[in-house]
């Protein structure tokens, strides 16, 4: 027998009398109900977003990337800002599931399955926009290394931007293959409590035939731990090797050795915000506030007030090694940013991300929701002209004054973002009706240690001296 | 796969379960195998299981693709096709290690995943017999495996004596097949 003792000083990780048999009830059941009006609200707006967009990429692919507004000073320009965006989303996944698994947090069982959810359609959106920033895009493929009758020709394994294809496309496979199996005992689950033949026969092919004898356990366990262990430096290199589609250029403000950390908190950064904005929404729509509870909420709100303390940082530093280092094109390209054409985008990168995630330093604030919820949308914001500063107020201005411009999106650009909207959307409300948003098994596993009705017996632990528990719990 | 007969008991704690698997090792009883919702620690080592080698598996396609990759790479950049980049060195290596490092997460994860699908037996269109709707819910399930010289009744008293929950015996078919799990398999008919 092994022990359950966890202080009572650790806040439940699940609030309410809840048995095994409850926890399966609360998660299961709206999976084997009729969503809401809400649910087919939300669904068919995200169709039409998604719609629309899949219009603007025709249009784009149709007539040519000239439709968008980058032109030859500025060849990066929202499409490359929504693709940043989209993959920094995903690493709050990944964080989540892996790099809190593997330094034993318990709280994140109540949101990990949501959270690799995301990461995966953030993924799926963020993908898109290289892709169809080719231009011609039916020689996508050519970013391959597959034997071609071009020579055969292979793609440069020295460059930051094929370094890009490895990473997103390996990102995106094993966060699919690590959020699958720990969705197969769950699938497994609803099969066994179906009443409806569809959904027997469909939750026993997606359910793989999982039994859960020991010895599968003990693999599963095997499996999770060695993919947590694989993902977190995957996720570090991810967004690493994004910021190396900058930091190993030459132009002033991208040439920095500061960028792989500061991007990968960025990155955390934006997609806890993201995580926040649908958990609240999630949580409330099919009632599992005693499985994300507010304690979930603060945890991830300090993750917040941490990344984008990390995030400010950053930034001054930029701002200081500027200065420092004398180079008048570093000092312009800093100066600019502030005070230029495109003042704007720095100061609501600045506001949204350094000043606002300030406020988190309050328990009161990090424990209110609609606060919370408002905050992980200016941050998303913050974030997303984060980018946008990064990318265009370094290029606007290069280094032949003729050159210089002023870059707006044209429409196709703007539609091409909304519609990753909708496909984002499209799959997480999928998701939410036909998944279980929470792991129902892992919630189960520390459900005696963490649930609010198994921690007050826990009290009665608590008073003993460790003597005394030590000696009740050894002789096992 | 066999067709045999088998002896089921649910507990519903593991306060219950953990004595229950030690007495059946200790009562000579063939134990067929235990089905829990999720992981419980310690339950493997009470059935006397080994510790997995999966982890190994994983070791292994990971330098599969570590190697994969150097070679590959190294190969391309100094005999098939050779380019100056600036008069640095063909054999980049520094400059190989981003790629190097994905394909061996990538290699490592999908080969273990799917060694992990064929020692656990799993796969869309795999069918297993499931000996309490519940296993997957709050039992957990102990199956004890009889032969024709079991006394079904001093299986199920022993078993009822644990403090199983719900005791039964069942006529199942062994390992998996390929099945769809809205239709009743033969055996379950008789």
């Amino acid at each position: 027998m092994h022990l359950k003792y966890e202080s009572i000083v650790r806040e439940p990780l699940v609030d309410g009398n809840k048995t095994y048999r409850q926890v399966t009830e609360d998660i299961i059941s709206p999976i084997e109900k009729k969503p809401g009006k809400m649910w087919y609200i939300g669904f068919f707006i995200s169709l039409i977003l998604l719609g629309f967009g899949a219009f603007s990429v025709f249009w784009e692919v149709y007539f040519g990337i000239g439709v968008w507004g980058i032109n030859r000073t500025v060849g990066w320009g929202w499409d490359i800002t929504n693709f940043v965006w989209w993959v920094g989303i995903g690493h709050a996944g990944t964080l989540i599931s892996a790099i809190l698994l593997i330094f034993r947090q318990g709280w994140r069982t109540g949101v990990n399955r949501a959270a690799e959810a995301m990461t995966i359609f953030a993924v799926m959106c963020a993908g898109q926009f290289p892709i169809f920033h080719m231009g011609r895009v039916w020689d996508a493929m050519y970013v391959l290394p597959y034997p071609n009758t071009r020579g055969p020709l292979w793609p440069n394994f020295n460059s930051a931007l094929l370094w890009d294809v490895f990473a997103i496309s390996t990102y995106f496979t094993v966060s699919l293959l690590f959020w699958y199996s720990g969705l197969v005992p769950d699938f497994a689950t609803i099969r066994d409590r179906a009443k409806t033949k569809f959904r027997k026969r469909a939750y026993g092919l997606a359910s793989f035939g999982w039994t859960g004898t020991a010895k599968n356990w003990q693999r599963f366990e095997s499996l999770s731990l060695v993919l947590a262990g694989l993902s977190t430096p995957l996720v570090l290199s991810v967004h690493t090797i994004v910021s190396f589609d900058f930091a190993t250029s030459v132009i002033p403000g991208w040439h920095t050795t500061i960028f792989p950390p500061y991007f990968v908190a960025g990155a955390i950064f934006s997609g806890f915000a993201m995580v926040q904005t649908l958990l609240i929404l999630v949580r409330k729509i099919l009632g599992l506030e005693e499985y994300i509870t507010l304690g979930h909420i603060e945890a991830m709100n300090k993750v917040i007030v941490l990344t984008g303390s990390i995030v400010g940082v950053a930034y001054l530093t930029e701002l200081f090694m500027a200065w420092y280092s004398q180079v008048v094109y570093e000092q312009d390209a800093f100066n600019w940013r502030i005070i230029g054409p495109y003042w704007w985008s720095y100061w609501a990168m600045m506001t949204c991300n350094v000043v606002s995630p300030q406020l988190f330093w309050f328990k009161k604030l990090r424990r209110n929701i609609p606060f919370t919820f408002i905050m992980s949308i200016v941050v998303n914001i913050g974030m997303w002209f984060e980018r946008f500063v990064i990318i265009v107020t370094s290029l606007y201005r290069d280094y032949l004054p003729g050159s210089w411009t002023y870059y707006s999106p044209t429409w196709p650009e703007v539609g091409f973002y909304i519609g990753t909207f909708g496909l984002f959307f499209t799959c997480f409300f999928l998701f939410a009706k036909y998944f279980p948003v929470v792991a129902v098994a892992e919630i189960k596993f520390v459900l005696k240690t963490s649930g609010d009705n198994y921690k007050k017996e826990m009290a009665k632990e608590d008073e003993k001296t460790i003597e005394e528990f030590v000696h009740e719990n050894s002789h096992h | 796969m066999a067709i045999k007969k088998f002896a089921v008991a649910c507990y519903d704690t593991e306060d219950t379960l953990f004595p229950a698997v030690e007495k059946v090792r200790h009562s000579g009883y063939k134990l067929h195998d235990v089905y829990t919702p999720f992981p419980v620690h310690g339950l493997d080592v009470a059935m006397g299981l080994k510790e997995t080698d999966l982890h190994v598996a994983g070791f292994i396609f990971g330098l599969t693709g570590t190697s994969t990759a150097v070679g590959f790479m190294s190969w391309i950049f100094t005999s098939d096709w050779p380019i100056n980049f600036g008069g640095k060195p063909n054999w980049s290596l520094p400059a190989f290690m981003p790629i190097v490092f994905e394909l061996t997460v990538l290699f490592a994860a999908v080969g273990m995943v799917l060694t992990y699908c064929y020692l656990n037996q799993i796969m869309p269109g795999v069918k297993k017999h499931i000996f309490h709707p519940r296993q997957t819910d709050d039992y957990f399930v102990v199956v004890l495996e009889l032969n024709e010289h079991s006394s079904e009744a001093e299986v199920l008293a022993f078993m009822n004596e644990t403090g199983a929950v719900e005791t039964n015996v069942q006529i199942a078919e062994e390992g998996w097949w390929y099945g769809r799990w809205d239709e009743k398999e033969a055996y379950e008919l008789a």
